[in-house]
């Protein structure tokens, strides 16, 4: 066993620990206070928290299989967050096949240039080809009727959905010195410190929650739940920088980053959710919704928390 | 004619594959809001906008339920060439239907009254054709009325497929994979005294009813 695989290793083994309380206290709430199911409250946290075991289970297996695993993992995740994303926009009969090059060849080319490493192709794929070739496929047919809004909802899940996920499995392929080997457990601080703050941005919003930062867009969200997160987060990250390449100050900054790009992404796409009319993206995930309701933090830190690794840390 | 609970093994690997492809394509999921999926006979009436829509309906339907609910099919269709014919009879159990007046053997509505009284539930899409318009649904055929008066007992229950005509739209050959909702609606039943007219308003009403864009204002 490898030094990474030990502390990776030891890290979801913390998680499963906390896992464990989270249930065990779960399951206390629900006898105490909704033991027929009447208190949407529990029942919604217990959903939250039996997914959340699948989550990590399902990370622990990927990232223990190597880079190929997890690039297969985020290459799924990307499918369906990029199915839920399609579903919600309004596309006409013309745009077939625009989403069928979406789905069947900029999605897998992407991920196979970030399985094979190559940067100056795979940061550009999406933002500069699929860009340019997806409104050729549309106009194709002929048809202009809302022509700019269509293109553009494409373009976006693409970029979303595909472009942004696959920074995650691209942490992969950083070159750090004295890091060799242990990049898998850059995707593990970046998935932990994202979600971290999710959860407690959710538990400091339940405690101490009374002043709403943006009540159009998610009635949820309240100025002592995010700085209670963000707080709480960038400790997380901090104490977390064992596993990094980073000092515990940077890794605190870096986690900071992360929080402020999680939450504005989540403002965004709620935005689109508004738009749509729907409450949540998907259904897949019980007490989450979709793939994206779960996603939308990663979606936007990871690629900024890519390249600031990339500039300062790696070398190539 | 129910061939009994046990498929033979390739039907039962066949529609195995089909429900999983179902469900890989669009994460398809069934919402009972007028009933329960329990093992009362039914007659599903459907919106017909796909090749897959009774698939779906299908998928939906916890396997118990699936083994005794048949889709009522066009037999042209199902009878061209050994694996449709594979499919159509051993995988779906389909009640296949002459849909040409000229050649028929049998009336319609005599085929499914008599599927019923075998004990099977039936899936029906009373438009009679895949609907490739922009409207939400075409006329009903007379049919559904007539079999609601031959079989006046069983539940009519309207399903709404949502979503399934913007996986395959007419031409395109690749399936795009989107969410794709089967809505279960409250059952009918035809009063005494309506006429068929009024009867299929009002099952038109109920099936439109069930569509998450009559909700939605228009774009």
């Amino acid at each position: 066993m490898t030094p990474a695989q030990s502390d990776l290793i030891w890290l979801l083994a913390g998680l499963g620990g906390v896992l464990l309380t989270a249930s065990g206290v779960g399951y206390v709430l629900q006898q105490r206070l909704s033991p027929q199911g009447e208190n949407p409250g529990i029942e919604n946290l217990n959903d939250r928290i039996k997914a959340w075991w699948v989550m990590v289970a399902l990370m622990a297996v990927a990232l223990l299989l190597g880079s190929s695993g997890t690039t297969l993992l985020f290459a799924l995740c990307s499918f369906a967050a990029l199915r839920e994303f399609v579903t919600l926009v309004d596309t006409r009969r013309s745009d077939h096949w625009a989403l069928v090059a979406t789905f069947f060849g900029v999605l897998p080319v992407q991920y196979y240039l970030i399985w094979i490493e190559w940067y100056g192709l795979w940061s550009i794929f999406i933002p500069v080809y699929a860009f340019l070739l997806l409104p050729i496929l549309a106009v194709l047919f002929g048809d202009t009727e809302r022509f700019l809004l269509r293109v553009a909802a494409v373009q976006w899940a693409a970029m979303i959905c595909v472009f942004c996920i696959s920074h995650v499995p691209a942490l992969l392929s950083l070159h750090i010195p004295g890091y060799e080997g242990r990049n898998v457990l850059l995707i593990a601080f970046l998935v932990v410190v994202v979600q971290g703050s999710d959860v407690m941005q959710y538990v400091w919003g339940k405690l101490l929650g009374r002043t709403k930062i943006a009540p159009r867009l998610s009635p949820s969200k309240t100025v002592e739940g995010f700085t209670g997160g963000a707080l709480s987060a960038m400790l997380i990250g901090a104490s977390l920088s064992w596993l990094t390449p980073f000092t515990p100050l940077q890794a605190a900054g870096l986690s900071c980053v992360i929080v402020l790009m999680g939450f504005f992404g989540g403002l965004v796409m709620s935005a689109i959710k508004r738009d749509r009319g729907v409450k949540d993206w998907g259904h897949l995930i019980a007490g989450h919704g979709g793939f994206i309701d779960r996603l939308d933090s990663v979606i936007f830190s990871a690629p900024i928390f890519y390249h600031l690794t990339r500039y300062w840390w790696s070398l190539t | 004619m129910i061939t009994g609970i046990f498929r033979p093994l390739p039907a039962a690997l066949c529609a195995l594959a089909i429900v999983l492809f179902a469900r890989a394509v669009t994460a398809v999921r069934g919402i009972f809001s007028g009933i329960t999926p329990d093992a009362t006979q039914r007659i599903y009436f459907a919106n017909h906008a796909s090749h897959g829509d009774f698939v779906l309906v299908w998928t939906v339907l916890p396997p118990r339920l699936r083994r005794v609910t048949r889709p009522v099919a066009a037999a042209e269709y199902w009878q061209a060439g050994a694996l449709r014919r594979f499919v159509g009879q051993k995988v779906f159990n389909a009640l296949l239907i002459d849909r040409d007046p000229a050649t028929r053997q049998a009336d319609p509505v005599a085929q499914m009254a008599q599927a019923l009284d075998g004990g099977a539930s039936l899936i029906v899409f009373p438009e009679g054709t895949r609907n490739v318009t922009d409207a939400p649904l075409l006329p009903f055929r007379s049919g559904l009325y007539h079999l609601a008066r031959a079989r006046p007992a069983t539940e009519l229950v309207p399903v709404w497929i949502d979503n399934l005509n913007r996986v395959l739209p007419k031409g395109g050959l690749v399936p795009i994979p989107l969410i794709c909702t089967v809505t279960f609606g409250a059952p009918l039943h035809v009063g005494g005294d309506e006429t068929k007219d009024a009867f299929l308003a009002r099952a038109t009403a109920a099936l439109i009813g069930l569509s998450p864009k009559a909700e939605r204002p228009p774009q």
